[in-house]
């Protein structure tokens, strides 16, 4: 575990500080530009979809469900992220507590 | 650090500056409370939790890593997949170069703390490079502090816990991702918007689709793919056929 987080913490470092070194050319590849605006777009999307439905390798749907949908709720409404976060372990936490899902 | 300087001339503006980071600082430091507590969650230990926010400090990544992690994708997807969340860091650090002006001996802590927040204020108090300098990195400075004390409180309260899972924990984490994507989402124009939701959902339904035929953690790197073909597509068409 140490090693991972070592090596995947130095890696984001140097990731930064690649960009202070490169030549300003870079930038003006509109290719590269779009890739990395929308990779965190891909993978937070596929994330959340992930660690809401997956159980190891099987599809599940359990109360995390609802917890993502008081989540949206709450996104939509403008609550900042703490209350969004609390709002959804909550809610989930009381549905599982009431015995309604599992 | 430069921004000590120069108060008497544009004291209105710094106390504005100083003010925001400040709220920036405690908003992600109230964030990292969660972090804290997902990370002791998914497995890792107190010293291991605060040293990604010491090290790593960049919050998508390291959710990233301890969401893979938590879900027994393993150490090499875990660190694959936070390296490809931070690749954005090298985007704003590129645009950042002209405004900072770095010199040699900065560039070191001025890439740790070049992060979403710190990029955006530097860029939002473009008046002068001086303004742009101090918005930097009192939002970063601010931040590391504010992210760093919540992480610590987070992962201790979780540690004295002896089932996090009851507090709905697991789905805290996904709410917790959607947080970091929202902004993303919503805040550019409505076409622009449109194009991120539609790379959003397509690379949601790629990994769901995903989950029973590999292990986890891959099906979020292959959504990656989305963001590849997307991009490659977007930029085509949006300028003429011919250019490098």
């Amino acid at each position: 575990m140490w090693a991972s987080i070592l090596i995947a913490s130095f890696g984001t470092y140097v990731e930064k500080l690649l960009g202070y070194l490169l030549p300003q050319g870079i930038l003006e590849r509109e290719s590269v530009r779009r890739m990395t605006g929308l990779l965190p777009v891909s993978l937070l999307a596929a994330l959340v979809a992930v660690q809401t439905f997956a159980s190891d390798q099987a599809f599940l749907i359990d109360a995390r469900i609802l917890g993502l949908g008081v989540a949206v709720v709450a996104l939509l409404l403008r609550a900042p992220f703490l209350v969004v976060i609390i709002a959804a372990a909550a809610s989930t936490a009381l549905i599982r507590w009431l015995g309604w899902m599992p | 650090m430069g921004w000590k300087r120069n108060r008497r001339k544009s004291g209105g503006e710094n106390r504005s500056i100083d003010t925001n980071a400040l709220g920036i600082g405690i908003a992600t430091g109230a964030y990292a409370l969660s972090f804290g507590a997902i990370s002791v969650a998914s497995g890792l230990s107190v010293l291991q939790t605060q040293s990604l926010s010491l090290f790593m400090f960049t919050g998508a990544s390291q959710f990233a890593f301890v969401g893979v992690i938590g879900a027994g994708g393993g150490a090499v997807i875990a660190v694959v997949t936070a390296l490809l969340l931070g690749a954005r860091n090298s985007l704003y650090a590129l645009s950042l170069g002209p405004v900072l002006t770095p010199k040699r001996k900065e560039v070191p802590y001025t890439a740790l703390l070049t992060i979403d927040e710190s990029t955006a204020m530097a860029f939002r108090y473009n008046a002068s490079k001086k303004a742009s300098r101090r918005a930097f990195f009192a939002t970063g400075l601010s931040v590391y502090v504010f992210w760093n004390i919540g992480t610590a409180l987070g992962s201790l309260g979780a540690s004295a816990l002896s089932d996090p899972g009851v507090l709905g924990l697991d789905a805290a984490i996904p709410a917790g991702f959607l947080a970091l994507l929202w902004p993303r989402l919503t805040a550019g124009s409505s076409s622009e918007n449109r194009k991120m939701w539609t790379v959003a959902v397509a690379s949601a339904g790629l990994a769901m689709m995903l989950i029973p035929f590999l292990r986890p953690g891959l099906p979020v790197l292959f959504s990656a793919l989305v963001a590849v073909a997307a991009s490659l597509m977007w930029s085509k068409s949006s300028r003429p056929a011919g250019g490098n």
